[in-house]
């Protein structure tokens, strides 16, 4: 108790001020007067009693300043006392604190800000309750790591495993509301029972669908998302129950569910069906690969490992009761978490990196420009240390200085650090999962004060120890110009670094903007330019509509389609959409025995079109012909394939009349009519490395009635048009409006920025790291200048006696330039060496580029060259126009 | 101030000044100085001005309080007094002390 009572009397002692100063002086001057008074008494003359009092007393300084240690807190005095006076000193000085803040500021800034967006996407958990029990489920094929799961596996897996305490499925959809207000086409997911439990999400209002809606025959219920239910109900309590219209069957509201539910794959929708509703006649086919892919939460204290030894028996076991569908099908688990982030990881970390290495360069120069200014100060310092300030005493009072830069900066720093993760968000969603999580949390409060603690120590420690070093005898006899030539050397490695960061940096920059004018290069294999794809739900009506009734219905839309405003041609698309949207099929060559199961046929990416699709997408044709429009229903099937296909499949023969068997054509055997040119499916950068990559093209009007009755609730399209996209849409709308009041356009996207959207995340990490770079050359740039004036402020009167001893201008022109190259040689040197180094981790972000590209590195090296030489040309001219007779006479 | 004569130790000083208080009642430092000058009968070399961060520890512990009074030739002095607590911890640092000093003396008979 007694060190508490103590601690708070000197705590209140340091409220106490100067009253407590006044009293303690009255009672020593008391002692010292009673002290006379005694002595008087004695008969000592008052004069002789006084020193004798005083002599006893011992040093009445002594006493009051070890009083005052006792007092109060002696080291959180001698803090503020740093402060104010390092307050004082940078107040004085306001153009090099100014610079020297905004320098750390940037630096501090660009990192918070990235740090922010790798805290929300990379660090934080999910927010789900325990997220580290959450996984994504996917079927492992031969040909997709990662493909979907069909329904009857679903429901096996779920029912068999023993490591998981609950699993759902859930499939994206597009329903096509009606019955209120205007008809609409909405997001949507078919789910299994229990698909919120797993994650954890309690819906607002009512349930979400039972074990029971898992089985087909069941009543149609549907839950519908926040959104919806304020949009469309005006929040009404009463809404469940309530009927919605979707593809035109009535739907029974069981639940609401809240709106933010941060699983990418489910947040934008706005209505849920329990999966049994989907009409579609391959559900229950064990083999059809239609789109599902589940989630799972794992018992407590299972691990992924065990869940994966679990989930190979079970999927084992189907292979064997199910050979002809289940052969070569494995389960895929991947923690939640991996599968949403995918591999923004090494994107991000880069970033990291690259900014980080700006706030090093920041660092740097801050340094030297407190070294610089130090030179200068450097006779304050010798005579404190005359007056008996010790080493550390110095040191301290010079890292209180950078700390106070390092802490403003960071308080200042908060500014470009929020308005950079705004920016940055707001640009890149498409590049960047879980964007909508990024923010500023009390972890990225911390990063930034820890990095402006860090940054205050780093760039003060080297000048602080500097100057402590320096004697104080010396420095007090050259008058304040007390610069040793070590100074020299360690403003000359500073130059060396920044021109090594800031090469490393621009190669980095440089090698991405190859890498995207490579990619830019690449010929996707159809011309995107001036082409949109949409999807167009048709009336609930024709839900009940015959085939040939919806055949007809599809080939008048195309048609007037076509005919419209500004429309050049016109096709459906199913299957696959160039770069936007997978789908494959098998078959096996005619003649040959059925494989006995689906990986011993050959597998193809189709694209199921009209005639008019070779036009729209302006795909080369290679040999034979396209689709026509007589391959329709009555006539056999043909098929066109890419050159891909012939190659893989029919190596050394020509192709052309050659006949497959298609399974999903109910194994019907097909002509191949023509050979078109490839089209790059997976996306200008990785579609050489896939696997799958042979394509073929049928006719939508031959493919079989499951085919066309899926086309019934809707289709997908792609169109050609001149002029701009907005007429072209504006055209189609009307025409769309004409046919009928309950048909709708959805999903509008172009060619264009779907291939752009797959570069966005390079395009994004070439922005910034242009920027980035920009920076750190201007940067260097400013440090370099710094410097090489300083040296030369510093040689002034050297510069003066080599001209009185006849050196001419030019002569101090060259070697003040001398200098300046002979340190940007170094410099660029080792920025070579580091930038080999490093840029190497960027990996999956070049393309087809060497991280060691002689180009972007000679092209770099130049720029930083004449950058540094420019940086230096001003000092140099000042240092030539110096007057030898004015610059010996200053001294 | 003879060279042999040893300083006061710390915690010395404080029990000195506690025992001070106890048997002479409310005094000021000047007091307690002399006094405890006058008891160890000139053997220990004080400092006078030692006795204020003494007396400023004691108070911070709270075994000690002061308040502003009138000497008896009419000087305003402060005045110190034991407080509570300090009259209880008397017994026990006197006990410590003992301690302490008996152990010394062992040691140095023991290694005489």
């Amino acid at each position: 108790m007694d060190w508490l009572r103590t601690a708070i009397s000197r705590c209140a002692a340091l409220f106490g001020g100067r009253g407590m100063d006044a009293d303690l002086d009255e009672e020593l001057g008391a002692h010292i007067d009673l002290a006379i008074e005694e002595g008087v008494r004695r008969g000592v003359p008052e004069q002789e009693a006084r020193m004798k009092a005083l002599r006893e007393f011992g040093g009445i300084t002594q006493a009051r300043e070890r009083y005052r240690t006792q007092r109060g807190l002696p080291w959180l005095e001698v803090l503020a006392q740093d402060l104010r006076f390092a307050i004082r000193m940078l107040w004085t000085n306001p153009g090099f604190t100014l610079v020297a803040v905004l320098t750390l500021a940037i630096g501090i800034g660009g990192n918070t800000a990235i740090f922010s967006i790798v805290n929300g996407v990379l660090l934080n958990p999910l927010p789900f309750p325990h997220p580290d029990q959450l996984v994504a489920l996917d079927e492992s094929k031969p040909n997709f790591p990662t493909g979907s799961i069909s329904y009857p596996n679903f429901l096996d897996w779920r029912k068999d495993n023993h490591t998981f305490a609950s699993m759902a499925l859930a499939r994206g959809y597009s329903f096509s509301l009606t019955g209120k207000g205007d008809a609409e086409q909405v997001k949507a997911s078919f789910l299994s029972s229990g698909f919120f439990a797993v994650l954890g999400i309690r819906p607002l209002m009512g349930r979400e669908f039972t074990p029971a809606e898992d089985k087909q025959g069941a009543a149609p219920v549907a839950v519908i998302s926040e959104g919806l239910w304020r949009r469309k109900f005006d929040s009404a309590p009463n809404v469940l129950g309530q009927l919605i219209t979707l593809d035109g069957k009535n739907y029974s509201i069981v639940g609401v569910i809240p709106a933010k539910l941060h699983l990418p794959r489910i947040s934008d929708d706005d209505v849920f069906a329990p999966i049994p509703q989907w009409t579609n006649s391959i559900l229950m086919l064990r083999g059809a690969g239609l789109g599902f892919h589940g989630i799972g939460r794992l018992k407590r204290g299972v691990t992924v490992e065990q869940a994966r030894a679990d989930m190979g028996r079970v999927t084992r076991n189907l292979a064997a009761a199910y050979p002809n569908e289940d052969r070569g099908i494995g389960a895929s688990l991947t923690p939640l978490k991996e599968q949403i982030v995918g591999d923004t990881g090494s994107f991000l970390e880069v970033l990291l990196a690259a900014v980080g290495f700006v706030l090093l360069l920041a660092c740097v120069n801050v340094a030297s420009l407190l070294l610089a200014r130090a030179a200068s100060r450097s006779r304050e310092f010798a005579v404190r240390t005359a007056l008996g300030a010790t080493r550390a005493r110095v040191i301290r009072q010079l890292l209180t200085e950078s700390l106070l830069l390092g802490t403003a900066a960071g308080a200042m720093a908060l500014i470009p650090a929020i308005w950079g993760t705004h920016a940055a968000i707001k640009v890149l969603p498409a590049a960047l999962p879980r964007a909508d999580e990024v923010g500023l949390d009390f972890r990225v409060l911390a990063f930034a004060l820890v990095v402006s603690l860090l940054t205050g120590i780093l760039f003060g420690l080297a000048p602080a120890f500097r100057i402590s070093r320096a004697n104080p005898q010396d420095a007090l006899k050259s008058g304040g110009r007390g610069a040793v030539s070590s100074d020299h050397r360690v403003l000359g490695t500073f130059v060396v670094v920044e021109l090594a960061i800031a090469l490393v940096l621009l190669s980095g920059a440089g090698l991405l903007i190859r890498s995207l004018m490579r990619l830019w290069n690449v010929d996707p294999g159809f011309n995107p330019r001036n082409v949109v794809s949409i999807g167009v739900s048709l009336p609930p009506s024709m839900a009940s509509a015959s085939m040939d009734e919806t055949r007809a219905r599809l080939r008048e839309l195309t048609e007037r389609f076509a005919a419209a405003p500004g429309i050049t041609a016109v096709s459906q698309s199913w299957g696959a959409i160039p770069m936007n949207g997978e789908d494959d099929q098998w078959f096996w060559i005619d003649g040959r025995p059925k494989p006995k199961n689906q990986n011993e046929m050959g597998w193809v990416i189709d694209y199921i079109v009209d005639p008019d699709f070779l036009r729209v997408m302006q795909i080369p044709l290679l040999r034979g012909r396209f689709l026509a429009r007589g391959d329709d229903e009555r006539s056999p099937l043909v098929v066109v394939v890419d050159d891909v296909f012939a190659r893989k499949f029919f190596p050394g023969q020509d192709a052309i009349g050659k006949r497959i068997r298609i399974v999903s054509s109910d194994d019907k055997a097909a002509e191949i009519v023509g050979i078109v040119s490839h089209v790059k499916q997976w996306g200008l950068d990785s579609d050489e490395t896939q696997s799958l990559r042979a394509e073929y093209y049928l006719s939508c009007m031959q493919m079989n009635d499951g085919y066309i009755a899926g086309a019934r609730s809707g289709t997908g399209m792609v169109i050609r048009y001149a002029g701009s996209l907005g007429a072209a849409l504006d055209s189609l709308r009307q025409v769309n409006k004409q046919m009928s009041n309950e048909q709708v356009i959805f999903g509008e996207q172009s060619m264009e920025s779907i291939l752009s959207d797959s570069l966005v995340q390079r395009r994004f990490a070439m922005i910034l790291l242009g920027a980035f770079a920009a920076l750190a050359v201007l940067l260097a740039c400013v440090g370099i200048y710094g410097v090489m004036a300083y040296l030369v402020s510093q040689r002034t009167q050297e510069v003066g006696i080599r001209m009185a001893l006849g050196a001419k201008r030019s002569d101090v022109l060259a070697m003040v330039l001398r200098t300046g190259a002979r340190l940007a040689a170094i410099g660029v040197v080792a920025g070579v060496l580091g930038a080999i180094a490093l840029t190497r981790l960027m990996g999956n972000l070049l393309f087809q580029v060497s991280p060691a590209d002689p180009l972007v590195l000679a092209c770099v090296c130049a720029l930083l060259a004449i950058v540094a030489i420019a940086a230096c040309l001003i000092p140099a001219r000042r240092a030539a126009s110096i007057e030898p007779m004015q610059a010996l006479r200053t001294e | 101030m003879g060279e042999d004569r040893p300083d006061v130790l710390q915690g010395t000083l404080d029990l000195m000044v506690l025992k001070t208080l106890e048997t002479m009642g409310p005094q000021h430092g000047y007091g307690i100085a002399r006094r405890i000058e006058q008891v160890s009968g000139d053997s220990l070399r004080l400092n006078q001005g030692t006795i204020y961060p003494a007396l400023l520890r004691l108070q911070q512990r709270g075994w000690i309080k002061s308040e502003w009074g009138v000497s008896e030739s009419n000087r305003r002095a402060k005045y110190y007094s034991l407080s509570r607590i300090g009259r209880k911890r008397i017994e026990q640092e006197a006990r410590n002390w003992e301690r302490i000093a008996a152990t010394m003396a062992r040691f140095l008979t023991a290694s005489s």
